[in-house]
């Protein structure tokens, strides 16, 4: 009942949104389109397999560059929050990059990869690197050192201090972190499509608008959405699977 | 029943005197121990020696060095001068039969880990085999009376049961020494009652030895056989006192008594001096 009561708004938006259509009679070829025009258009773009296609084109990029992307950030945390003079050296460099939007390396990509998935995965990584390599880093640093005297008072060995202690301790900021990096994925993978890669729902979304098929814009826009509405759902729920306890995840949100 | 008749027990091997048994049997010795950080000099010529089963605390005006001197007994940081020594070796990294309960028992405790798997860490560490953990897990939430609670996490727990539960991980390791940084400092005082008795019962029904930080003066005559009066700048033994009070102590007569109150005025005119 609680869950319901959240649909109410959207759902009074688009009755109004419909009766509005209806009154001024907005036809499928001009600049809008009413919500009964654009679920056909979704239905159609299903039925074709239009859509499913480009879900499929768009999340496949996000995918690779989120796993690239996350994975070296990961990799470039630990080294930076284990050696901090590492990070020191590399600190100027990386506070120039960081707010480089991921769009603007799009020239570059393109001239390097051309169209194509190289290109958008190398731009969506190189978006999911910096965020999840600074929570890696800060994750190392905030290990308590409380709990590295507890595991020296208990005489822990090396390997055992790792594996009881580093890793579970930072694991959920980890797991964070990646949730973070899959919505940045997921945003500048369409933004590529939209603005050069022919090719996943943000190139079906500009041609949508381009050819004035507004349903069909809108239908492909709402589909993105409830994509990545989706997908942060999903992670969260795994984020409170994995991660029960709750001290930590509050400082998180 | 048992607990008590154990207690009576070592009190009729060791006793009267406070001080006698520390002759007899030193556990601990600390000679002529310095430190410094730096240029600046944090403690200065530390003589005592700790006697198994004794209960030992420690107080004096902040800044003293009361938490540097348990750190350097736990061997986690290394005095510049003189020695320590336990069991008659010299003490160079931390034992694994001493064990240590902070103050600050949400940043000890793993907030991944519940109640029964914190005490399994202690438990691993001594490479304790698997099937055997349960049991010994069992038994110690028991013993700190967390029993009901063995699957919940710190996150989900009171204070007072956060330290239990570290005291209970304490207990895995099979302390000789049990050392405690102010364990109570951060709690209410019913709580802080409570524990202060059950540290009393676990300490006199296991025969550890206990050397127990504290910036309460009554705490320190409550719980002790000895308490060591620190002076700051550089931390350095005031004085040493014995608490002739009879065992097994009680909250309220025990603070009542003459004894008692005549050693808190003086211990609290020692810490006004500096204050």
């Amino acid at each position: 009942m609680k869950a319901l009561k959240g649909f109410a708004l959207p759902i009074a938006f688009l009755v109004l949104w419909q009766v509005w259509a209806m009154v001024v009679g907005l036809h499928s070829d001009t600049l809008g389109a009413a919500p009964v025009d654009i679920a056909v258009a979704f239905l159609a773009g299903i039925r074709d397999g239009s859509i499913l296609d480009a879900t499929g084109m768009t999340l496949t990029a996000a995918a690779g560059g989120l796993a690239m992307g996350a994975a070296l950030g990961i990799l470039a945390g630990f080294l930076f929050g284990l050696l901090p003079p590492l990070s020191r050296l590399s600190r100027i460099t990386v506070e120039v990059l960081r707010p480089v939007p991921a769009v603007a390396i799009l020239p570059i990509a393109l001239l390097v990869f051309g169209f194509g998935y190289a290109m958008e995965i190398a731009i969506i990584a190189f978006a999911c690197f910096f965020p999840v390599m600074l929570l890696t880093e800060a994750a190392i640093r905030q290990i308590t050192p409380r709990l590295m005297e507890v595991a020296r008072v208990m005489r822990l060995s090396s390997v055992q201090r790792t594996s009881k202690i580093v890793f579970p301790a930072v694991l959920p900021r980890l797991f964070v972190a990646f949730r973070l990096a899959a919505g940045v994925a997921l945003i500048v993978s369409v933004t590529v499509e939209i603005a050069a890669n022919p090719q996943g729902l943000g190139y079906r979304l500009m041609l949508a608008g381009q050819s004035l098929r507004p349903a069909d814009m809108f239908a492909t826009l709402f589909w993105v959405g409830l994509i990545g509405w989706a997908l942060n759902w999903a992670l969260v729920r795994t984020e409170k699977k994995l991660f029960p306890f709750h001290s930590l995840r509050r400082i998180e949100e | 029943m048992t607990a008590t008749l154990h207690y009576l027990d070592r009190r009729d091997g060791h006793e009267p005197v406070a001080g006698a048994k520390t002759k007899r049997n030193p556990l601990i010795s600390l000679k002529g121990v310095g430190l410094n950080f730096g240029s600046h000099e944090v403690l200065r010529d530390i003589d005592v020696e700790i006697g198994e089963g004794e209960f030992v605390c420690v107080i004096g005006p902040s800044g003293c060095g009361k938490t540097t001197l348990l750190r350097i007994l736990a061997g986690l940081i290394r005095a510049s001068r003189g020695s320590v020594s336990y069991r008659g070796q010299i003490q160079t990294e931390p034992a694994r039969d001493i064990a240590i309960v902070f103050q600050d028992y949400a940043n000890a405790l793993l907030p991944w880990r519940t109640a029964s798997a914190n005490v399994s860490l202690a438990l691993e560490a001594a490479g304790t085999p698997r099937a055997e953990r349960k049991d010994r897990i069992a038994a110690l939430l028991e013993k700190v009376g967390l029993s009901k609670h063995a699957d919940k996490y710190p996150s989900e727990m009171s204070g007072g049961m956060q330290q239990r539960l570290q005291i209970a991980r304490c207990l895995a390791q099979n302390p000789s020494v049990i050392l405690m940084d102010e364990p109570f400092g951060a709690l209410d005082a019913m709580t802080r009652q409570k524990l202060q008795d059950e540290i009393l019962s676990i300490v006199s029904d296991s025969n550890v030895t206990a050397f127990f930080v504290t910036h309460d003066l009554e705490e320190a005559i409550y719980l002790g056989d000895r308490v060591i009066a620190l002076e700051p700048n550089p931390g350095r033994i005031a004085e040493l006192i014995d608490v002739p009070l009879a065992r097994p102590r009680n909250q309220l007569t025990t603070r009542e008594e003459p004894e008692f109150l005549a050693l808190r005025r003086k211990l609290f005119d020692f810490v006004m001096r500096y204050e």
